[in-house]
């Protein structure tokens, strides 16, 4: 985990090894200008000595300038370092997510890719400054002090070695249990987070059925949880103080009462016990930094393994090497097709499929939800890879394909369709982005959607606001056909693509394409008859598998399924379309 | 075609999905009325914990007296004891130590009182922060409960989430370090600065001139952070929108081959928040060195001038009180450079507090009804209150001028008489609306996306007020029924479900709270729910979470009527699904609704035929106004806007 980590420092990398190397230095001036201090205050004071105070008043300056210029170098130098260490764990984040298939999309929910991108990034960029600027120093700080603590004398630096000891067990104890009620704590929020998001997108349901005192009362416990998990995980960690300060008090006392009786017996200096006493302080605050920076860096771990999940993962459908630059036409082949998106469930989602669809032919697909008409479309573009058997687009294995080239060839208008942010000009121009305004303009024609655009306050320079939040369903929908029509694709799949729209707009849309893209293999999902009973064969899916094919009459005539859906939807049950005059 | 996309702002209607991340509380360069915020926020922590702050002083004055009791300690040791110790010891004496051991038992006393006072105030703060966040986190949503329906739908969702973690933990550091470090601060200064006054007048001055230094480059700094804060905050923003949107819209990105274009738009926003970022935080970490330096040069300064006086005798200044002098400049600067270091996690915090404070601002629904809903029974032919259940309803109504009380019974009767609707005043949405439906009777709206179909229904049950006319229930004005009373007569299926993280039991609980699990069971069998529940893993016990991820949407649907059914309404309001459920659920649903509607005055906006044949009254919508009414047959033989809706004859125009 920490070399996948690792691998995103890059361009930092200077950063961060000057970021420590600075925070020596600070440490240095840091141990350097007490010492100056004191000199001052022994040798220049209290002796009248005026020109040593000027002079190690002059190298106390000399040490500030330097220990400002190490401290504020250190700290540009961390910033950098972690600052950009996280643009490069974001940047190397969505490049690969940019690589995924569908299939690594469905392992990640869109909210945990968010998640992963945003606020775990911004843990991992705080921890990483701490590791720079804390990590090195504290414990160099530390040994620092140690080191000349020995050298002054051996025996009291002996006490700091047991009290040091000593301490850092204890705080190991207490962080451990911290760690503990922390990790708890954090379960405990996401059900507070749980509690207001339902209330946020539910409001109208609380105060339809007046629910709000129910709903506080919840909310009110969830708080309350937190509440109690964090009181008992901070009153671990506010223990560390009273026991740091015990210590260094009785550190303290020791060395005075042992101290006191070396200079007597004449084996310790009275100016050495001064010096011993000031690194007292010294030791076991770095001890205490170290401690807190431990406590960061594991609260950190968990957005650290969530990170290298996305890092780590393969693409599971990738280029093939020396692949097809050329689609011939616009014929799909199902060979002996079985699918599972998941290799290990029993039941495959499509079970020995086996069609032959010529280039520009049109094809309705009907079928129950569950049925796998989607599962169907989506092995023609390489969305998916099939578990056995084989697709074959223009003759050839979709496999032998490049996937840009496949998938510029076979344009597919999903089920759950997004626009973008920017203007109606831009998301057309995700289909072809050399594409004139007069194609932009002519591929909405077709899709029906030139009427709505033109009475737009812009026309077609409106701004589709995100998520497409300012066109309604049926709009959407015809935007997005006109988007990937303009990809002038020899294959065209529509996967319930004109739900939302009007019956007579639904036949309008398909006579254009009968007229203007007769040469297209259109493969047409829908769960309307009437979007598709006037294609050249209809299949009829069922539970993963082709229940029949034929044109409407012959399946009216010889398929259950199908003549039971038709009956449905001209009997009672019919749509009566809300859309119907959409202006 | 890198699209330059606007900066992030609040969002103003119709503020579904997640929004780009507007900048957290913050508006331009600098957060407005900072200091407001800070005597607020001062002020909502003191007003329910002010003994617990008491305390804490104490505590405070306790641990900084311990500490200078402490610090002098060292002094004393070396200069009253050792000294002695040692001089007896040259000059051949016996060293008696007990005199040592008494100061040290002293000093103990004192360290053991340090010790207790942190830790009391570590305690009682940790008390106060979790219980302030608490009382914040509980608060805000008593108050947002209380929100009219506008307000949820003119903020995206994910931002008002985030005021109940990200913003409020910022309050933590806040009011658990910063606060009472800028008390200990006041304390120590305040000290430190009368005893210096008492050693030197000039030297003090000097110190003070020295500290104005320090403030000016700090504030400086600080101004500087807090702009790349700002920045930052806002590139962050921009980044995570885009973000957001993109990974919903993954699939579509793949569909259109559209990766790399998508990674350069990325690196440039990204690119953009590192710049700001690393800006923010590289001026927040030299504040530290450079206070901790401009503190030894004041130290510096003032060892040469005093070293210059006190060994000239200028101003009767001696030796040792420049001694002591040295050691309060630096205890002087100290609660400087700490507060310094406090000030990012301040300026967080002082962002934070603001947008909380802004949604415990916004104005709550009002409601001005007084006539309320009683279950009722009949006594010689007249209607009075009741105390137990009777399954018969009636308002009472008390007349505001004698105080006189009717009681009128429930039954669902709802008039619209001229009514005119707009979200805003500027812009109606509906114009002129007259409805009549009788007690029982079924009324279906049609008409196409954005005809003021839903509006309508969100008038009867009050989530807006309307700026025109009268609507009435059972003959009286909606604006004269309590709220709460108005929507418990009246239940509601949306098309879109919302279910609660919660057991299938108690989801469809949620319409009758007091209801039996037979009660239950009986009304998901009404809703033609039962046969599903039953299949799911643990029954009626199952939970589902996350709006019930793991249901199919006709499975959730049913769930809402279920819902709706063992509320038991007079009146119904139901939005019917559009698509995207087969043909075999849909009957299900469909047969579930009709059982529900039965007998209740219905509001439906219609897509089903089934539904708008059956219904006795049609209502034809066309861009805020009721273009056609009539029975299907009637409206069928008018040959308008309804017929061709229904022959599917119609061109879009």
């Amino acid at each position: 985990m920490i070399k996948t980590l690792a691998k995103q420092i890059k361009e930092f990398k200077r950063d961060s090894i000057m970021t420590p190397c600075f925070m020596i230095l600070e440490v240095l001036m840091e141990t350097l200008i007490p010492l100056l201090m004191g000199s001052i205050i022994n040798e220049g004071i209290e002796a009248g000595n005026m020109n040593h105070i000027y002079l190690m008043g002059g190298a106390m300056l000399i040490a500030a300038v330097v220990g400002l210029y190490a401290g504020a170098m250190g700290g540009k130098y961390g910033a950098r370092a972690s600052t950009g260490f996280a643009k490069n764990l974001r940047e190397a984040m969505f490049t690969n997510i940019q690589s995924f298939s569908f299939a690594n999309i469905d392992k990640f929910s869109t909210a945990g890719l968010v998640t992963r991108l945003t606020t775990d990034v911004s843990n991992l960029q705080n921890a990483y400054q701490m590791i720079l600027r804390m990590c090195i120093r504290a414990p160099f700080s530390l040994v620092i002090a140690m080191t000349a603590a020995f050298f002054v004398s051996p025996r009291i630096a002996s006490i700091y070695l047991v009290a040091v000891l000593i301490l850092g067990t204890i705080l190991a104890i207490i962080m451990k249990f911290a760690m503990k009620y922390f990790s708890h704590l954090f379960e405990k929020y996401d059900a507070l987070n749980e509690s207001t998001q339902e209330n946020v997108t539910a409001a109208r349901v609380v105060k339809a059925y007046v629910r709000e005192d129910y709903e506080i009362g919840k909310f009110k416990k969830a708080s309350g949880d937190v509440y109690d998990l964090g009181v008992k995980a901070e009153k671990m960690v506010i223990l560390n103080s009273p026991f740091m300060q015990a210590t260094v008090y009785t550190c303290i006392l020791l060395i005075s009462w042992v101290g006191a009786h070396m200079i007597v017996s004449e084996e310790l200096q009275i100016g050495d016990l001064s010096t011993l006493l000031a690194y007292c302080m010294n030791i076991l605050m770095n001890l205490m930094m170290l401690s807190m920076v431990f406590v960061m860096i594991t609260m950190s771990m968990a957005s650290a393994k969530r990170i290298c999940a996305v890092l780590n993962e393969e693409p599971t459908i990738k280029n093939p090497e020396d692949p097809v630059m050329n689609v011939a036409d616009g014929s799909i082949v199902f060979d002996h097709v079985t699918f599972r998106y998941n290799e290990h469930s029993e039941t495959p989602v499509l079970d020995n499929i086996n069609l032959k669809i010529a280039s520009g032919e049109t094809i309705g697909i009907i079928g129950g939800t569950g049925s796998s008409k989607t599962s169907l479309v989506n092995l023609v573009s390489r969305l998916y890879d099939v578990s056995q058997g084989s697709v074959l687009v223009g003759g050839r294995d979709v496999r032998s394909y490049d996937l840009e080239v496949l998938r510029n060839q076979v344009a597919v208008v999903l089920q759950k369709n997004e626009l973008f942010y920017g203007t109606i000009f831009d998301n057309l121009r995700w289909g072809d982005e050399n594409a004139t305004d007069e194609e932009c303009i002519r591929a909405c024609q077709l899709a029906c959607a030139d009427e709505f655009i033109e009475k737009m306050p812009e026309g077609y320079n409106t701004y589709i606001e995100q998520g497409g939040a300012n066109v309604s369903g049926g709009q959407k929908q015809r935007l997005c056909i006109a988007r990937a029509l303009l990809k002038k694709p020899k294959i065209l799949i529509l996967d319930d693509s004109t739900s939302a729209v009007d019956t007579a707009t639904d036949a309008k849309i398909r006579k254009a394409f009968a007229e203007a893209i007769p040469n297209v293999t259109k493969l047409i999902i829908a769960q309307r008859i009437s979007s598709v009973e006037h294609a050249d064969r209809i299949i009829v899916m069922n539970d993963g598998k082709v229940d029949g094919v034929g044109t409407h009459e012959e399946l009216l005539a010889n398929n259950v399924i199908y003549r039971e859906v038709y009956e449905a939807q001209t009997g009672g049950n019919r749509d009566f379309d809300e859309n119907g005059g959409e202006h | 075609m890198a699209v330059k996309r606007p900066e992030p702002v609040q969002k103003m209607g119709g503020g579904r999905g997640p929004g780009n991340r507007p900048p957290r509380g913050v508006k331009g360069p600098k957060i407005e009325n900072a200091g407001k915020i800070f005597m607020r926020l001062v002020a909502y922590v003191g007003k329910y914990y002010w003994f617990h702050w008491i305390l804490v002083a104490i505590c405070i004055v306790g641990s900084v007296l311990a500490n200078l009791q402490g610090t002098m300690f060292t002094k004393t040791l070396i200069d009253d004891y050792i000294r002695p110790l040692f001089q007896t010891a040259q000059e051949g004496g016996t060293a008696d130590f007990t005199g040592l051991l008494g100061a040290m038992e002293r000093v103990a006393i004192f360290y053991l009182l340090g010790i207790t006072c942190a830790y009391t105030q570590a305690r009682i703060l940790l008390v106060v922060t979790q219980g302030t966040m608490r009382r914040i986190r509980n608060e805000m949503f008593e108050h947002m409960e209380k929100l009219p329906i506008k307000y949820f739908d003119t903020h995206a969702h994910g931002d008002v989430m985030s005021l109940y973690t990200n913003d409020v933990d910022t309050l933590r550091q806040m009011i658990s370090q910063s606060m009472p470090q800028m008390f200990n601060s006041v304390i120590t200064v305040v000290s430190t600065f009368i005893a210096m006054i008492v050693l030197s007048v000039p030297l003090t001055l000097l110190t003070i001139v020295m500290v104005g230094v320090m403030l000016f480059t700090s504030g400086k700094i600080a101004g500087l952070s807090s702009k790349n804060f700002v920045a930052q905050q806002r590139n962050l923003g921009l980044v995570n929108g885009y973000i957001e949107e993109m990974m919903s819209g993954q699939k579509v990105v793949k569909v259109f081959c559209h990766e790399n274009r998508n990674l350069e738009d990325f690196k440039e926003l990204n690119n953009e928040l590192f710049d700001s970022a690393y800006k923010a935080n590289k001026f927040a970490n030299i504040m530290m060195p450079i206070n901790a330096q401009l503190g030894t040069v004041s130290y510096v300064l003032c060892a040469c001038v005093g070293g210059a006086l006190a060994l000239n005798g200028i101003g009767g200044f001696t030796v040792g009180g420049l001694t002591a002098f040295l050691t309060l400049n630096r205890g002087f600067n100290m609660p400087i450079n700490q507060v310094s270091m406090q000030m990012n996690s301040i300026v967080m915090a002082m962002a934070g507090a603001k947008r909380v404070f802004d949604l415990l601002d916004e104005k709550p629904e009002v409601d001005e009804g007084y006539v309320t809903l009683v279950n009722a029974k009949e006594e010689g032919g007249e209607l009075v209150e009741s105390e137990e259940r009777t399954g018969l309803w009636a308002w009472k109504h008390t007349h505001q001028a004698d105080g006189s009380v009717t009681y009128v019974p429930l039954k669902g009767e709802v008039v619209f008489d001229g009514v005119d609707f707009g979200y805003t005043d500027e812009k109606m949405v509906l114009h002129d609306i007259e409805l009549f439906a009788k007690p029982g009777q079924k009324i279906a709206f049609v008409g196409s996306t954005g005809a003021g179909k839903t509006t309508i229904t969100n008038l009867i049950n009050r989530f807006y007020d309307i700026q025109d006319g009268k609507i009435r229930y059972d003959g009286i004005n909606v604006n004269k029924i309590k709220k709460a009373d108005l929507r418990r007569s009246l239940g509601i299926v949306l098309q879109e479900t919302n279910l609660f993280t919660a057991s299938v039991m108690d989801n469809i609980r949620f319409g009758k709270l007091d209801a039996t699990d037979e009660e239950v069971i009986a009304a998901a069998k009404l809703a033609n729910a039962d046969t599903f529940i039953r299949q799911l893993p643990d029954g009626y016990n199952t939970i589902l979470s996350g709006n019930g991820a793991n249901l199919s949407q006709g499975q959730r649907q049913l769930l809402a009527i279920a819902r709706a059914a063992i509320a038991d309404p007079p009146v119904l309001i139901l939005d019917e699904a559009t698509s995207s459920i087969d043909t075999r659920t849909e009957k299900i649903v469909q047969d579930g609704m009709d059982k529900l509607m039965h007998g209740r005055t219905t509001f439906v906006i219609a897509h089903r035929l089934s539904t708008v044949q059956n219904s006795d009254c049609i209502m034809v919508m066309e861009q805020g106004r009721i273009i056609e009414r009539g029975t299907h047959d009637e409206l069928l033989a008018a040959q308008g806007k309804y017929y061709q809706l229904y022959t599917g004859s119609s061109i879009s125009a």
